[in-house]
């Protein structure tokens, strides 16, 4: 069983935002970035399915060389290649038709991507991936059971559980819940340093033109701090914060 | 034409239906592309067409087959771009649930269009459709332009008003979609129903969230008789989930739901970054926490400095009291 699977650098999650002077994008000055955390469950994952049935785990991202930081994290989980795709990707499309190329050039018998980046906060990536290999995909997965030339997997949907069965190759994209990722080992982050990158540069010919341009970006606007009731007993103040949400708010 | 692919079940229309019918009639002012259509697909459709009014659409397209008995991401993406050719579609509008968010890229890919997902805001931009989404959990918000002739949508629940719609059922039209049954790889072989009756979380309009300041599991009975007394959906921050008090798919935050109910209570609950970024979008927030220095103070219309375990009964009474 040979898998691909698909990391991205993005911010800590603790990261407070500015926004950079260009108006478009973050200010990344000492900003923290680490692996997706929807990644490090498809890693997890792939890892655990090599331990099972045997194969190859190779990690994929597209990306400048900072982004080689991510594969070499996954590296030290446990993957044994890395692939850093470069190629001038800007939308969930291009690096969706980039990475496309890389894996017909790898020809994995499945893919696995996080559900969601949490910087853009696109979750299509790896569904696009799948259209354009035209490939299955299951989505925002809790469980994975692989068997033959393929599997059954249980996806979150609004109030239950689906449970899909799917041939392969397919593209699989990790939830929370599905596995508990691995730390890295001392060994393992040694191994990850020396270890080569391979290099694809995919034709912008496959990678077409962005179809998504990002106008500006904002930060919210902020809340102010509301009517907090103090030393009052929880009677009375349960009483008066009722009362707030009927005749003030009007919401219950 | 706007194409909103609408949802139902056993024969209903899905709140996020009607939301779809006012984002696509948004996008259609915004675009001008003369009028909106709907589409429904698979077991039902033929049902839930009849809840469809003739003032929000000018027809509703309905698919329905052996095909598409059980949902497949793959055969469902074809009927929408079937669907899509028929009626000269700019737009297609999905709502980003479940559905919305693994059918939609498919059909983006397929036509090479830009997909704007997670959408709370549609308008115009020089002639082309753009949209506010919240991007890095709602710690910002992007103005993002669809580029090109095509473009795919997908709003999130509670972003977009249902209105009321009166007047008589909008035309249905069946549109027949062949699917060769080998070219479909990925099919749901069972739903296991979890949400034990209440409301689902991303579409309720009331949240009532617990954090691990409830003490102890046992505890959240408190939290889900508030919920039950409101018509609620119960919620949960990654520190609880994670120490098995409650199912995960009841996390609210950055690896969790996004919410944006009308009304969220976070209760035991500090604050942090990552279950902010769920839940900040929410219209009104009450927090109720024993520390008047919790940073979720800091973000709440209303809020209770005290103890929850004593605070929440009293509260589930009022409301009763209230509700009658
Ligand atoms: C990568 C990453 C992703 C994450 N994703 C998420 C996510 O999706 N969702 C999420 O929620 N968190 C997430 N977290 C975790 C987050 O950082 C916090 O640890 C978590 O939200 C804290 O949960 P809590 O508020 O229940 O617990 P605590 O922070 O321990 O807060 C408990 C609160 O209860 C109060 N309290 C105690 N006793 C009482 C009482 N009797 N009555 C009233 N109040 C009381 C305390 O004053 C305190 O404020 C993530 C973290 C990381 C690193
Ligand atoms: N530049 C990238 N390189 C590698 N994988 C990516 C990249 N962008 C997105 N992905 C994968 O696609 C998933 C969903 O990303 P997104 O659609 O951007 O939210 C991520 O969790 C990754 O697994």
């Amino acid at each position: 069983m040979n898998i691909v699977v698909l990391v991205k650098q993005v911010p800590d999650t603790a990261t407070r935002i500015k926004i950079a002077a260009s108006g478009t994008e973050i200010d990344r000055q000492g900003v923290n970035f680490v692996v997706n955390p929807y990644d490090e469950f498809a890693v997890e994952e792939a890892l655990r399915i090599r331990e099972k049935h045997g194969g190859q785990v190779t990690v994929l991202t597209v990306g400048e060389e900072k982004a080689e930081e991510a594969l070499r994290t996954a590296l030290a989980m446990g993957a044994d290649e890395a692939v850093r795709v470069s190629a001038a990707v800007s939308d969930p499309l291009t690096t969706a038709r980039a990475i496309a190329s890389a894996v017909k050039e790898l020809q994995p018998d499945l893919v696995i991507a996080g559900k969601q980046a949490v910087d853009d906060d696109q979750g299509q990536v790896g569904a696009l991936v799948a259209a354009l290999l035209d490939w299955p995909q299951v989505a925002v997965v809790t469980k994975l059971d692989l068997e033959g030339s393929g599997g059954v997997a249980e996806r979150e949907v609004e109030g239950g559980v689906e449970v899909v069965e799917f041939s392969l190759p397919a593209v699989i994209t990790a939830q929370k819940g599905l596995n508990e990722p691995r730390y890295a080992s001392l060994p393992g982050i040694m191994k990850a340093k020396r270890k080569e990158i391979r290099q694809i540069a995919v034709d912008q010919s496959q990678v077409g033109s962005p179809v998504l341009r990002i106008g500006a970006l904002q930060l919210p606007p902020a809340r102010s701090a509301g009517k907090v009731l103090t030393g009052m007993d929880a009677q009375a103040a349960a009483a008066e914060l009722v009362r707030l949400l009927h005749e003030e708010a009007k919401l219950i | 034409m706007i194409l909103a692919v609408l949802e139902a079940q056993d024969g209903a229309l899905k709140k996020i239906s009607h939301e779809l019918m006012t984002a696509a009639a948004e996008a259609d002012a915004a675009l001008a592309s003369g009028g909106v259509a709907a589409l429904l697909i698979g077991p039902g459709a033929q049902e839930a067409a009849k809840a469809v009014s003739g003032a929000a659409v000018q027809e509703v397209l309905v698919v329905e087959g052996d095909a598409f008995a059980r949902y497949s991401a793959q055969a469902y993406a074809r009927a929408v771009l079937a669907a899509a050719q028929s009626t000269s579609a700019h737009a297609i509008v999905f709502g980003a649930t479940s559905f919305g968010r693994d059918v939609a890229p498919r059909v983006a890919a397929a036509l090479s269009a830009g997909l704007l997902t997670d959408v709370t805001e549609l308008f115009a931009k020089g002639g082309a459709l753009a949209a506010r989404r919240p991007v890095y959990a709602g710690k910002a918000i992007a103005e993002v332009e669809a580029t090109g002739d095509q473009c795919v949508v997908a709003v999130r629940p509670n972003a977009f008003t249902a209105k009321e719609q009166d007047g008589s059922a909008a035309p249905v039209r069946p549109l027949s979609v062949e699917v060769d049954p080998g070219s479909v790889r990925a099919k749901v072989r069972e739903i296991r129903r979890e949400s034990g009756g209440r409301a689902e979380l991303s579409e309720a309009d009331i949240v009532v969230s617990g954090g691990r300041g409830l003490k102890e599991p046992g505890n959240f009975a408190l939290i889900e008789q508030l919920a039950d007394a409101l018509g609620a959906a119960v919620g949960a921050t990654r520190a609880v989930v994670d120490a098995g008090w409650r199912p995960h798919h009841e996390q609210v935050g950055q690896t969790g739901k996004t919410v944006s109910p009308g009304l969220y209570f976070a209760v035991g609950i500090s604050g942090a970054v990552q279950h902010i970024a769920g839940m900040s979008s929410s219209r009104t927030i009450v927090a109720i926490n024993r520390d008047a220095e919790a940073p979720i103070f800091k973000m709440c219309d209303y809020g209770i400095v005290g103890d929850a375990l004593e605070i929440l009964p009293q509260l589930t009474q009022e409301v009763h009291r209230i509700k009658g």
